[in-house]
């Protein structure tokens, strides 16, 4: 915390030396090594270390890929394939990028709903949380960019469908799009620009990570409580050596799941598509993003209605950006001064609701919309016909036998018939869609407002360290 | 824990979702009897003589069509590979693969000094020789469409579980209907048709094959056209333009094994899921160590968590 005392001397001539010119190894002792930290921190608050971890490995995973890679339309996929076989290692190294993308989205996600557990984006961290979502941000850019690279088919026409995207704007819409894509289709500059962004674009998010972790360390951390501290001596231990170890040992658990997709499944969180190489004249039958992104993908397609003069692409669009938005400003929609949610039983109910309409938009956004997902009644049977007399008409049948029976005579009498299936109403993945991002958006502009005005929160406790000698010895509590 | 709940749930649901079958209809691909022995965990084994056997199906039979562009004949001759063979740990010296890749003739990089191109029989370093000059060529002998290159066929098929590419290949090669299943007739107008006839329960009618296509219930297509039954009940599958090419004893294989279309399919599906990934023997073999170090690791750090912690209430 930025009231915190430095404890850091200098022992050595040198480091006595630097400190007078340039205190960094006071810095990272400061922030690293004595920095008070709250003594209840559970393993949710591990992930922050754990995401930090993944950017490195993709960062020096990426460069040696990037040594080996090729980024042209004609040889972007062998070069690829020749990393995974003719560089020594290279099969390790692409398939930990290639896991890795998805292990640091499986790390943020965890790490974000932590955050809206938490309350943790209430003040005072409101830019700690402000620029979390500009990592975020960078991060799906970066995994889009990248998933460009191996040049399969999901890369082309995934890229396709989100430039087009940017069509549906007015005015701008096209010359935004001409401007991704380098040209009038994606293509060989379309790769290189997005290989050269690629490689930019994670020393951006290094970048905002350190601000990330200032804004962190000017209030210190928030924990399960909601408290801030208040007795530094009561409520916390030095980092290290404390959550240096507590951190460790998360990350290792973590990289054990890592290492069991890099060794025994590195495909299985991809798509097999991409293991064509891109062709812009066949379109694969489903096109679907990267899991990460399926949430996003699944508002996108939810909106298949006009709202006044706004046409429904648009309007897609509007809303998948405007899921990202409502993070943004979420420190100012929330109005319950009670941070963490484990006081208010009210919230948390919503808040898991919230985790579970989250997990439904993914499964939506890998399913085609037209799905059933309850079927009310069974399909029927629907023969069009004319007649020889020339009337038009349909009929609706239970079974085969007769429908076809109806069919053959209409024809025989001279007239034409064809049979095709009514499909039964049914509750499909585009309802499920539209009504769990009409819950996403109803989470942040009217659940958290309205709910921080009404609810009671219950049992808070006065401070970090009295909840943990309530917890640990409850008999004692009444005695504090 | 009450908040992993509905995280369980919703992930279980997601992961129904994600299995549920997205190709268009088609039927699941099966692994073989027992599964694929490079499919176990945790330490997978490719069945070297089943490749060989595997590579000899792919020389005689699909190389007429299909091409390999990303391999090598070394490739043949490297660890983990159908004719790795532990006296020659340079595959470039391997007489097997030497002999394999002298059969072919492909034209040197370097033209002679007169500038004309020189053709000479291949080595180990050389790519396989593709079976046609050009996309189009390859097209106008297989009645327009294009046979895909073999090279990543099983990591471009399935859901990319270990297997799911080889059970593809292994399904759809012994998947066509028998000889005697497909049905010839003559229609008023003179033409001929080929037809299958379905009688099962719910599958009732009969399934038109068009020309120059061939019916397949492990093909992603639409049989829907092509079907005079009830069309909430028309087959699984579609129409591919490649024929069935393992018909019982279509080779003879050097070992003796029985050649039946199941044990072609098992080898060449077994032959190209290592050409898809050739280094997986070394993916397999590094797994179970690193997995137990990571293991030992975080014991190890839980233990010093223990420790540290032991005095401080939390
Ligand atoms: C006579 C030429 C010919 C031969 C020989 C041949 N194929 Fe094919 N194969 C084709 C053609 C043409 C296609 C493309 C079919 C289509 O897309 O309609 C194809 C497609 C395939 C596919 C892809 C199916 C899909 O899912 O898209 C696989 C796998 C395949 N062949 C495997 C083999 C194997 C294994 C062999 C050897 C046992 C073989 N083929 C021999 C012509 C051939
Ligand atoms: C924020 C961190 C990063 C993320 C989330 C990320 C994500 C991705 C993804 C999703 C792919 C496609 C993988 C595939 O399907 O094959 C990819 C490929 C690639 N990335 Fe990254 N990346 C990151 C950092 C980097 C960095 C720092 C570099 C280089 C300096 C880099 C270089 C490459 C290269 C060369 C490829 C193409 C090879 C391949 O497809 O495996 N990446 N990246």
């Amino acid at each position: 915390m930025s009231g915190h005392e430095s404890t850091y001397e200098p022992k050595s001539g040198f480091t006595k030396w630097l400190d007078n010119r340039l205190p960094i190894v006071r810095l990272a002792h400061d922030s690293f090594v004595d920095f008070p930290t709250p003594k209840n921190l559970n393993y949710w608050y591990t992930f922050g270390g754990i995401l930090a971890v993944c950017l490195v490995i993709q960062i020096i995973t990426g460069v040696v890929l990037a040594m080996h890679y090729t980024a042209t339309v004609d040889e972007a996929f062998g070069s690829v394939e020749r990393i995974m076989r003719d560089v020594p290692y290279g099969w390790l190294i692409r398939n930990i990028h290639m896991v890795g993308a998805s292990m640091f989205f499986l790390a943020v996600y965890v790490h974000m709903f932590r955050g809206l557990y938490y309350g943790s984006y209430k003040a005072p961290r409101e830019v700690l949380w402000l620029l979390g979502c500009v990592i975020f941000l960078l991060m799906m850019a970066t995994a889009f960019l990248g998933y460009m690279l191996p040049w399969g088919q999901m890369s082309l026409h995934g890229a396709n469908v989100i430039i087009n995207l940017f069509g549906a704007i007015p005015l701008v819409g096209e010359s935004i799009q001409a401007w991704l894509m380098g040209g009038p289709s994606v293509g060989n500059q379309t790769l290189q620009r997005f290989f050269s962004l690629h490689y930019l674009l994670p020393f951006m998010i290094a970048g905002v990570v350190i601000l990330h972790i200032w804004a962190l360390h000017v209030p210190g951390n928030n924990n399960p409580t909601g408290q801030e501290v208040q007795d530094v001596e009561k409520d916390t231990v030095p980092f290290h050596p404390y959550y240096t170890v507590k951190d460790g040992f998360a990350i290792v658990v973590f990289l054990i799941i890592f290492a069991a997709f890099v060794f025994y499944a590195p495909n299985v969180l991809g798509h097999a598509d991409n293991y064509i190489e891109a062709n812009p004249l066949v379109t694969p039958a489903h096109i679907v993003p990267e899991w990460y992104l399926l949430p996003f993908y699944a508002i996108l397609r939810a909106i298949t209605f006009n709202i006044g003069p706004i046409d429904a692409k648009l309007l897609g669009v509007i809303f998948m950006f405007g899921s990202i938005a409502v993070l943004f400003a979420l420190p100012w929609l929330d109005t319950s001064k009670v941070k963490s949610m484990r006081y208010r039983p009210v919230a948390k109910q919503f808040f898991f609701g919230f985790v579970v309409a989250c997990l439904l938009l993914s499964w939506c956004g890998a399913e085609n919309p037209d799905n059933p997902i309850i079927k009310m009644g069974e399909d029927k049977l629907i023969v069009t016909y004319t007649d020889a007399a020339g009337l038009e008409g349909s009929r609706v049948f239970e079974e085969y036998a007769p429908a076809s029976q109806f069919r053959e005579e209409t024809v025989t009498a001279g007239g034409t018939a064809s049979l095709g299936i009514q499909v039964a109403p049914a509750f499909r993945f585009l309802h499920l869609s539209q009504l769990m991002t009409l819950y996403y958006f109803a989470y942040f502009l009217i659940i958290l407002p309205w709910l921080g005005l009404r609810e009671r929160p219950k049992g808070e406790p006065d401070s970090i360290h009295q909840s943990i000698l309530g917890n640990e010895a409850p008999a004692a509590a009444p005695a504090e | 824990m009450k908040f992993l709940r509905p995280l369980i749930i919703g992930l279980g649901a997601l992961a129904i979702g994600l299995t549920a079958d997205a190709a268009g209809g088609a039927k699941k691909s099966k692994a073989p009897e027992g599964g694929w022995p490079f499919a176990k965990v945790p330490a997978g084994q490719l069945d070297q003589q089943s490749m060989q056997r595997g590579f000899q199906v792919y020389k005689e039979v699909c190389a007429s069509c299909h091409g390999m562009k990303l391999l090598s004949y070394r490739n043949l001759g490297e660890p983990g590979g159908p004719f790795y063979d532990d006296a020659y740990p340079n595959a470039n010296d391997n007489p097997l693969v030497k002999a394999i890749a002298a059969e072919y003739e492909v034209m040197d990089a370097t033209p002679d000094e007169f500038g004309d191109p020189v053709f000479r029989p291949a080595i180990p370093a050389d790519t396989f020789r593709e079976p046609y000059p050009n996309e189009q060529a390859a097209r106008a002998a297989n009645g327009g469409a294009l046979p895909p290159d073999l090279s990543v066929i099983t990591k471009a098929r399935g859901k990319g579980a270990e297997g799911d590419g080889a059970s593809y290949v292994y399904s759809l090669m012994k998947g066509y209907p028998s000889f005697d299943e497909v049905k010839f007739r003559e229609e008023p107008n003179g033409e001929f048709v080929n037809y299958l006839e379905f009688d099962d329960g719910e599958k009732v009618g009969e399934l038109i094959q068009p020309i120059g296509v061939y019916y397949n219930p492990y093909f992603a297509g639409d049989t829907a056209p092509q079907w005079s039954g009830d069309p909430r009940h028309k087959p699984y599958g579609g129409f591919l333009a490649m024929p069935a090419q393992l018909p019982d004893g279509r080779v003879e294989y050097m070992d003796g094994t029985e050649a039946t279309t199941a044990q072609m399919a098992y080898d060449v599906a077994m032959f190209l899921h290592w050409a898809g990934d050739p280094k997986q023997v070394q993916r397999k073999s590094l797994a179970l160590p690193v997995m137990i170090y990571l293991v030992l690791l975080s014991i190890l750090l839980w233990f010093s968590y223990k420790r540290i912690w032991r005095n401080v209430a939390h």
